[in-house]
């Protein structure tokens, strides 16, 4: 299990806990913080907190999102105050240390790799003296966590990126990037789910709608879903779209 | 027929109420009336529950007909603004007739004007709020800014008529939007990465809002804030209010439509009932940040929700805002 990372003196206005903090964000927003690391354990514990509380559908709580390593909570302070959050928190940190197991989901999402759908596969390739064939194979072999949902509805920042493929964001951020984009920033890959000016490197397409009003459930993923890639051809990636 | 037709929407129009809440999770943003305090006092002085949703105009150049009678309110950004021909004051109760047409001028002071039309605009409720968020091309009308000849519909007026006492607001509730803003501002989760210098020069500048303003932040422009190792945090939960300090050290306040998370570092975050103020900044107008106490900023909020709620309670009492 990996460590948590001790955070420096803090100010006074932050509330401690053994192993995470209160960080308070306006008067009506708090985040919990639990480490500054990406780490699957972490992101557990937010996910635990998250699910929780929204199980424990207290008034006041009007809004959460579990990110990486932490929980941002808005909250209404005319409903529930800043205490009484604190002791609702408190109480629903007491998860057992032993890993839970989630009722995991892996989803299979395929992907047309490079062309037009991937108009940056070369240059991700050429940074680490790798060919096409061999940027595909390594970001479709691993199995990857969504940590979370974020940024623009239903964007989910997978981990678990193949160090050989890290890539730090483009410098600035390139014109609008079409839905389904499957991008590279850092040690994260991700997939638009909708047209949005993006810094991240694109190798590939999912004919997937990742957000559909129509659908019963209108986003495709949860945090803490499994995800593995499968490269298919542009014929497929077509035959796809009729459906 | 009960609804309003657009002649004329100005720079930007869009259908917003309080915002969508629940949703952050699946990376939906808040939306909603930039300055919601307007935005509900032009409810309860239509008559409507604060939920109802209203259109915000943006830099005034708004034109509408009426389609049916009614009851409504015009609250924000004032502007020179007339219906039928009458001039009509801002913050106060007007009844107007089928066919008459509303039409504001530029906004004297603010920039954000809200109109309430009794029955609340009837747009199809999505995620449980009817706000528009233009980015993903989601809920309000259509998804979109409003156009020439869009109909919108009005709801039903709930029991309340025209025999409803008209009423102004309580002076104390008019707010006074200055061009110089001073906003009080709580520490935000990454104070520490400020350096001594940086947390001094925040403190003590004056920032220009820049024209690359807009729903989702303000872009402010003057002395640079130093960061103590880069502005990048792993991504996290970003939230209205927030003052970002990217690398280049000029602060971005975040709007009502901002992304749900972010890797910048969010040195300060305005209180809840300066975010008005906030909301009513215009291109050029410059803004400074006061620290204050959590204590300030709670019975500051407290004060003005028991103040509307008791609003709401008295009209309700009278028979308007179900």
């Amino acid at each position: 299990m990996p460590e948590v990372t001790p955070h420096a003196a803090s100010p006074a206005q932050w509330v401690r806990y053994p192993q995470c903090r209160l960080l308070l964000c306006g008067d009506t927003g708090v985040s919990v913080e639990f480490a500054e690391a990406i780490d699957p354990w972490i992101n557990r514990r937010v996910r635990s907190l998250h699910k929780r509380l929204k199980e424990g559908a207290y008034p006041g709580i009007i809004d959460m999102g579990p990110t990486y390593r932490c929980l941002f909570i808005r909250y209404d302070p005319f409903l529930c105050s800043l205490e009484k959050l604190t002791c609702i928190i408190e109480q629903n940190l007491d998860i057992p240390e032993a890993q839970e197991e989630e009722n995991e989901r892996i989803l299979e999402v395929p992907v047309c790799y490079g062309g037009p759908f991937g108009p940056d596969i070369k240059e991700v390739g050429a940074r680490h003296s790798l060919d096409e064939s061999e940027v595909i194979a390594l970001h479709s072999a691993p199995v990857y966590r969504v940590y979370m949902i974020g940024f623009i509805l239903g964007f989910p920042y997978l981990g678990g990126l193949d160090e050989r493929l890290c890539t730090p964001r483009k410098n600035s951020p390139g014109k609008a990037v079409p839905p389904g984009s499957v991008g590279i920033a850092d040690r994260q890959t991700g997939i638009y789910p909708v047209a949005s000016p993006g810094g991240w490197w694109i190798v590939g397409r999912t004919p997937l709608k990742l957000f559909d009003l129509k659908r019963e459930a209108p986003f495709l993923f949860r945090a803490g879903d499994a995800v593995r890639f499968k490269p298919i051809t542009r014929q497929e990636f077509e035959s796809y779209k009729d459906h | 027929m009960r609804a309003i037709k657009i002649i004329e929407p100005g720079p930007l129009a869009t259908v917003q109420d309080q915002g969508r809440f629940g949703f952050r999770d699946s990376g939906v943003p808040v939306c909603g009336a930039m300055d919601r305090q307007a935005l509900r006092l032009a409810n309860l002085l239509a008559g409507n529950g604060a939920h109802a949703a209203c259109i915000e105009i943006t830099l005034g150049g708004f034109a509408a007909q009426f389609l049916c009678d009614a009851r409504f309110a015009l609250t924000g950004a004032k502007t020179l603004a007339q219906c039928g021909g009458s001039p009509l004051p801002f913050w106060e109760v007007h009844f107007a007739r089928k066919g008459e047409i509303i039409q504001t001028g530029p906004p004297v002071s603010g920039i954000r004007t809200y109109l309430a039309v009794q029955g609340g605009i009837d747009v199809p409720e999505l995620m449980g709020s009817r706000s528009t968020f233009l980015r993903g091309n989601l809920g309000g009308f259509e998804g979109r800014s409003l156009r020439r000849e869009d109909l919108l519909f009005v709801g039903e007026p709930g029991k309340t008529g025209p025999s409803f006492p008209v009423f102004k607001l309580p002076p104390e509730l008019v707010p006074i939007y200055s061009a110089n803003a001073r906003l009080r501002v709580l520490p935000g989760p990454q104070i520490e990465r400020l350096t001594p210098e940086g947390l001094q020069t925040l403190f003590s500048s004056e920032y220009v809002v820049s024209n690359r303003s807009d729903r989702m932040g303000a872009m402010l422009c003057g002395p640079a804030v130093e960061l103590s190792r880069g502005g990048d945090i792993i991504s996290e939960g970003a939230f209205p209010g927030a003052v970002q300090i990217p690398g280049n050290g000029q602060p971005v306040l975040l709007g009502s439509d901002c992304q749900t998370t972010g890797g910048y570092v969010k040195c300060a975050a305005v209180i809840e009932v300066d975010l008005p103020v906030a909301a009513q900044l215009g291109p050029g107008n410059t803004v400074g940040f006061v620290e204050v106490s959590l204590d300030e900023a709670r019975s500051a909020y407290l004060k003005n929700e028991y103040l509307l709620a008791r609003l709401y309670e008295n009209s309700a009492k009278a028979g308007g805002a179900t």
